[in-house]
């Protein structure tokens, strides 16, 4: 005899469709402007923020820089929903969340410009730097959310990852270690659907990545990433449960890579244009446009003046960047002790001295 | 200036060459095959595998989830079940992720079984800074694996090499590691028309000298090649030892420059602390101190994380004036 030892399912949520047009009956604070009209603008100021890192690194301004185009409904309200007192522990796409959560834009370009001191910001508080590493830092969120648990504080840690993490040990392990301890910890999948050349159905066999919260014995879910409705449901669920202990959750949203990996991909050389063109159809900016101005929230006037607004701002982060010194050379020795041991005090000396000789040299020249 | 190229010689990159030699062993031997990330569609992440899923199939160029320990783990498993796997770890940093299936599984499993089980996997993988990678995909970690017996450690630094050595490699029964440094790619080279396997056991001299010797491997190589020119002109004979293998280290070759200069420079991307450079004076000093003149002079990278600004970079890595400097040092004492 056999009995169904375990039966599980992962649900998909969806509020409006690409055109902007709900599917269904909306959430009750999605009756009103405040909130969406809010995520419009943070999610238009982090596009245009993108759009003008990539230029700059075009133009050799900025070192390789990861895109977050395509990833917005996802940042934005999830940045929006965390208290101060959680602690963020994103990978290499969330420039917009560490902003919305106080960092200044300068901060985020001097980081991808090379300068350790963009990881430094004091709005930061208690938030992971970025991770380039692929799934390491989910197992930080691990002992990030063990120590709120050992404290007893109602605090909870939010990591987010790509669709290939969900391939790591450590993505794996970590889901393992937050069901088994049951920690107030949210994982949030962004499913872009590629993993530099490598497409979602070559990275899993399995369906949804959601659905390996089974195995770990958490909540999983999936939702239409492009879609700001969905994703701020399933956020405030998730954190609202991590914070009263009821455990951790696993979001996967869906969504699509318009860009390239980093500036330091071209993703013509795999990527079809047909499917390119498929995902700007679905893409989270115009669908919350359309809906707010289905409502007569939002008009083509209110457009115009807030995009000069950002631009504005924009160029301001930009102009603080371009106008940051650049660090003194001795200062890469400052961060790897609490005291630095005399041998490596010399080799500090040693390179200091060689990069004024260098510079000494160039003078000449 | 223009240069001929000698008969029976080909000009070429070293990407081209360490993609020749990827070729023909996927042509001349069905069981070897080729995985890692990135390796098909895209064609390797320094373009070595262009165009190989087109023509070999997805079945023998096969991009992986990404997931280090697990296709190195799979690539342990298929050399025990008879294939001849070629596993490319995109840089030496992510090696790290399946340090415990090449270090606890796959160097040791020779004496686990007995003596019963070979591991015939072939690992390469990209290593060095030099390119603004920063301090996670900068670093030069090749010392970790030379440390590790069971394995082998390869640090080709010729298109002669990285064509040849790939082949010799499959053919060895231990698991191999052979390291790429990723400003060679890019460099040209000369090549035999009918270049093929080389051997893996010997250091090779690059330059004879008589004055002082430069002991090396892999990119920084071409540094010493260059620091020796520029000695030259100071009028300093530098004699070049192109390490080749770092385990095992060809001692014979590096007491036999020893004798003859009687100086030795160390050059390592390495950190100094504990590295490869560390192990050689070691051996120096045990097999052949009484040769030297003068104290073994080294350099390394500077000890912090490679940073990613571009000065700074230079700054922590070896350079040819570093090296020009320590010999000079060495050859006509402090000034």
């Amino acid at each position: 005899m056999t009995t169904i030892a375990y039966q599980g399912e992962i649900r998909f949520c969806r509020y409006l469709d690409a055109a902007g047009q709900p599917v269904g009956e909306l959430p009750d604070w999605a009756g009103k402007p405040d909130t969406l009209v809010e995520y419009y603008r943070q999610m238009t100021l982090a596009r245009q923020f993108d759009t003008k890192a990539i230029a700059l690194q075009r133009t050799g301004q900025l070192g390789t820089y990861p895109s977050l185009l395509g990833g917005e409904a996802i940042d934005i309200p999830t940045a929006s929903l965390m208290d101060d007192e959680d602690v963020l522990v994103p990978y290499y796409r969330n420039h917009a969340m560490q902003v919305m959560r106080g960092c200044d834009w300068r901060d985020v370009l001097l980081y991808w410009g090379g300068d350790e001191r963009g990881s430094a910001s004091p709005a930061l508080r208690q938030d992971l730097p970025n991770c380039v590493p692929i799934a390491t830092q989910c197992l930080h969120a691990c002992g990030v959310a063990a120590a709120f648990r050992i404290r007893g504080e109602k605090r909870v840690a939010v990591t987010l990852c790509g669709d290939g993490a969900t391939s790591k040990g450590d993505f794996l392990e970590a889901l393992n270690v937050a069901g088994t301890w049951q920690l107030p910890l949210v994982f949030i999948v962004n499913n872009n659907q590629w993993a530099i050349s490598v497409p979602r159905a070559m990275q899993c066999g399995a369906p949804t990545l959601a659905q390996k919260a089974i195995g770990a014995g958490i909540r999983g879910e999936q939702v239409d990433g492009n879609d700001v409705i969905a994703v701020h449901e399933a956020v405030a669920l998730a954190l609202e449960r991590a914070r009263g202990g009821k455990g951790p959750s696993l979001i996967e949203a869906v969504s699509y890579r318009l860009s390239d990996h980093t500036t330091a991909d071209d993703a013509t050389r795999y990527r079809s244009s047909d499917e390119l063109r498929a995902g700007w159809e679905h893409e989270p900016v115009k669908r919350l446009r359309n809906f707010l101005h289905g409502r007569g929230w939002w008009n083509e006037e209110q457009e115009q003046a807030w995009q000069a607004d950002i631009s504005r701002r924009v160029q301001q982060a930009v102009d603080a960047y371009l106008a940051t010194a650049p660090d003194d050379p001795g200062a890469m020795f400052d961060h790897l002790y609490a005291e630095l041991p005399a041998s490596l005090e010399a080799q500090r000396e040693q390179v200091r001295a060689r990069a004024a000789a260098r510079a000494a040299r160039r003078e000449q020249d | 200036m223009s240069t001929t190229i000698p008969a029976g010689m080909r000009e070429m990159t070293y990407r081209e060459a360490a993609r020749e030699g990827l070729h023909e062993a996927l042509t001349r031997d069905e069981r070897v095959f080729l995985m890692g990330e990135d390796v098909g569609r895209y064609g390797g992440s320094y373009a070595v595998s262009l165009g190989f899923l087109e023509e070999f199939g997805p079945e023998r160029i096969r991009d992986t989830p990404l997931s280090e320990s697990a296709f190195v783990g799979a690539g342990i498993g298929a050399a025990i079940g008879g294939m001849r796997p070629i596993v490319e770890v995109m840089t030496v940093n992510f090696s790290l992720l399946a340090a415990d299936q090449i270090i606890n599984t796959a160097a040791t499993y020779l004496h686990m079984s007995g003596g019963q089980i070979n591991v015939p996997l072939v690992i390469r993988m990209a290593t060095g800074g030099g390119l603004q990678l920063a301090a996670q995909h900068s670093h030069s970690l090749e010392n970790l694996y030379a440390h590790v017996p069971g394995l082998k450690v390869l640090t080709p630094a010729t298109v002669e090499d990285v064509r040849g050595m790939l082949a010799t490699a499959l053919a060895d029964p231990d698991p191999v590691l052979i390291f790429e440094h990723i400003l060679l790619y890019n460099r040209k080279g000369l090549l035999a028309a009918d270049a093929g396997a080389v051997d893996i056991h010997r250091a090779r001299i690059r330059r004879a000298g008589t004055q002082v010797s430069l002991i090396t491997y892999g990119g920084s190589l071409w540094k010493c090649l260059e620091a020796a020119e520029l000695l030259e002109q100071q009028g300093i004979d530098a004699e070049v030892l192109d390490l080749r293998t770092l385990r095992p280290l060809d001692d014979e070759a590096i007491m036999a420059t020893v004798t003859r200069t009687r100086r030795v420079v160390i050059v390592d991307e390495g950190w100094r602390s504990g590295g490869i450079s560390a192990e050689i004076t070691a051996r120096i000093h045990e097999q052949a101190f009484y040769e030297l003149d003068v104290p073994v002079q080294r350099v390394c990278a500077a000890e912090v994380p490679i940073p990613y600004a571009k000065q700074l970079e230079d700054a922590a890595l070896p350079q040819v004036a570093d090296i020009v400097a320590a010999a000079g040092r060495l050859v006509k004492g402090n000034d």
